[in-house]
């Protein structure tokens, strides 16, 4: 029988991240069905204040602590682990974003908890859990059991309602002492995005490349598209690596998030990484070689063709519909 | 520096994935192989690093399909040794893959010197247990820091860049020796002529280690594997170009942006 549920609660910056108001979110559904408390720790400097808004959690440890800002992974790992030891936890749920990437790997090699990573789904069945993850792309799922009900869960961003983790009440908080051993990775300061490109979180319309693009030349098509559109180039990761873009344009995990009334994908596969930043656009029209991209499960409309192909054809559509 | 790379092979997504009879695993039959693109970016780091600041850089992967073109072509791109552990990576999960590694690493065919700094890609498509570099770091007893896009020398041991969300990063001291999970280098991956790899094949030879098979392969419990709903929400235009396209003039028109 579980004994409770730890949410490791992410912060940036001092602003709580909305992967924690989803893990909350998830966390309370299944404290629920097990009827077990649902606890959260929080780490870093300010913390004291900021607990209030974890209103979710029956109980929220706090580590008001500078030192634990940005801390390695293995100083989080060691403190999640301690009190894991103490509170008897047996289901840590952690996110899996670049922020937090590496602490539930770490817990687990460290422990006897396996990590069950990508998590998008948890169901309670019996006195288990089953969390479904999202492999291979976005391209296959697998229902993973966790049959003593053990386990960290990696969750991934944008897969539970932030609604649903928040809460108007303060939460009960307990100080927990940390003594923070010297780290061989120290943060040193923030790198902040380069200014004055185009800002793609303020576009209505939004022209994305991909992989598909095919070479840096075509581009340039996708950017003829966007003028006639009175929109802007955005792109997927492998566009941004490739030195087609600037940085500035990155959708995705490490990019921008963005929510234009129309974004449209050329040649982009919608693997999880990118779908987190785009996924909230009103309308997404995706045009993929392969009828199998998981970005059709996603998108509103959708065609089998060639970006590269269709891309002028387009541009020269437009122009005459607006005349 | 003693610059190890770790490299892993992962199945192509661009071909179409099946799950196997078993109803739990891909089916390998028409699987293709290629290098997880994060441990591309890790090599091309690699090669960066050894070629500003020195060293020896040393790729090292377990048993696949394709393995043995994935390590010439990193001997042609600049590697100066290539090791493959006999041991197959199919069907092993990350805890165990990372077990084989550290094995490695205390095999004396491989030792973590003060100068040694091991790169990893950040994750891997296939990571349903965990990500390979910091359970590899646990291991080892060595720090680690992941989603790293790039990577400098520094009087005290490295200066690196990790990603947070939104184009914001943030730069750590890190000490040697470490584990680094590496997202990007900070230049495209270098591009190598298949003539190269091809006398490369001929003039060298990838060592092999022998490192005993774990005995348990996965920690987890796959119930059942599954392609998502093919129902999705997609709306697909079908037709000629010019149809797609009128098509697609008619949807964004509906929303109003022309």
């Amino acid at each position: 029988m579980a004994k409770s549920i730890l949410v490791l609660a992410e912060q940036l910056r001092g602003g709580i991240s909305d992967i924690t108001y989803e893990m909350l979110g998830a966390g309370r559904a299944i404290a629920q069905a097990l009827g077990v408390p649902l606890e959260a720790v929080l780490l870093g400097s300010g913390t004291s204040q900021l607990a209030s808004s974890l209103g979710a959690a029956d109980k929220v440890f706090v580590a008001d602590n500078p030192e634990l800002d940005l801390a390695a992974p293995e100083t989080v790992a060691e403190v999640v682990k301690t009190l894991v030891d103490k509170t008897g936890a047996d289901i840590v749920l952690v996110g899996c974003t670049n922020v937090s990437l590496g602490i539930g790997s770490i817990l687990a090699a460290r422990s006897q908890m396996p990590l069950v990573n990508f998590c998008r789904a948890i169901k309670v069945d019996g006195g288990g859990l089953v969390c479904t993850s999202q492999l291979f792309g976005g391209k296959i799922l697998s229902d993973v059991k966790l049959a003593d009900g053990r386990g960290i869960i990696g969750v991934y961003p944008g897969a539970f309602p932030i609604e649903q983790g928040r809460s108007d009440r303060t939460p009960p908080t307990e100080a927990i002492d940390v003594s923070v051993q010297p780290s061989k990775i120290r943060f040193k300061q923030y790198i902040e995005p380069a200014s004055g490109d185009v800002d793609i979180t303020k576009q209505h319309v939004l022209v994305a490349v991909g992989r598909g693009i095919q070479t840096q030349d075509n581009v340039q098509l996708a950017e003829e598209l966007a003028q006639a559109l009175g929109g802007a180039v955005c792109a997927s990761r492998p566009v941004i690596d490739q030195g087609w873009l600037p940085l500035t344009r990155q959708v995705g995990k490490s990019g921008m998030t963005v929510k234009p009334r129309v974004y449209l994908a050329f040649g982009i596969s919608g693997a999880p990484e990118h779908w987190e930043g785009m996924q909230n656009s009103q309308c997404i029209i995706a045009v993929n070689t392969d009828p199998k991209a998981p970005i059709f499960d996603g998108a509103h409309y959708g065609a089998v063709a060639d970006a590269v192909e269709l891309l002028p054809i387009l541009t020269e559509k437009v122009k005459m519909r607006k005349g | 520096m003693n610059i190890l790379v770790i490299l892993k092979m992962v199945p192509d997504t661009v071909e179409e994935l099946n799950v196997s009879a078993d109803g739990k695993s891909l089916d390998s039959e028409f699987l293709r192989f290629k290098l997880n693109d994060p441990d591309e970016h890790a090599l091309e780091q690699g090669l960066i690093l050894k070629e500003k600041s020195g060293g020896k850089v040393t790729v090292i992967a377990l048993d696949a399909p394709e393995v043995d073109d994935v390590l010439y072509t990193a001997l042609a791109k600049g590697a100066d040794r290539a090791v493959k552990i006999p041991v197959s990576q199919a069907g092993l999960g990350t805890k165990a893959t990372a077990k084989v590694l550290s094995d490695f690493f205390s095999s004396g065919a491989g030792a973590v010197t003060p100068d040694t700094l091991v790169l990893v890609g950040t994750y891997a498509i296939d990571d349903l247990e965990g990500e390979l570099a910091p359970m590899l770091a646990v291991h080892l007893g060595l720090p680690y820091l992941g989603v790293v896009s790039s990577v400098a020398a520094s009087d005290h041991g490295l200066i690196v860049q990790k990603e947070f969300a939104g184009g914001l990063r943030g730069e750590f001291e890190v000490e040697l020796p470490a584990v680094l999970g590496i997202q990007s280098a900070e230049k495209p991956p270098r591009y190598v002529p298949v003539a190269k790899v091809r006398a490369v094949m001929k003039s060298a030879k990838i060592d092999e280690v022998e490192i005993p098979a774990p005995t348990d392969t996965v920690c987890l419990d796959v119930q059942r594997s599954y392609k998502p709903e093919a129902a999705g929400r997609a709306e697909i235009f079908e037709g000629s170009p010019e149809e797609v396209a009128d098509k697609i003039v008619d949807a964004l028109a509906k929303s109003g942006v022309i």
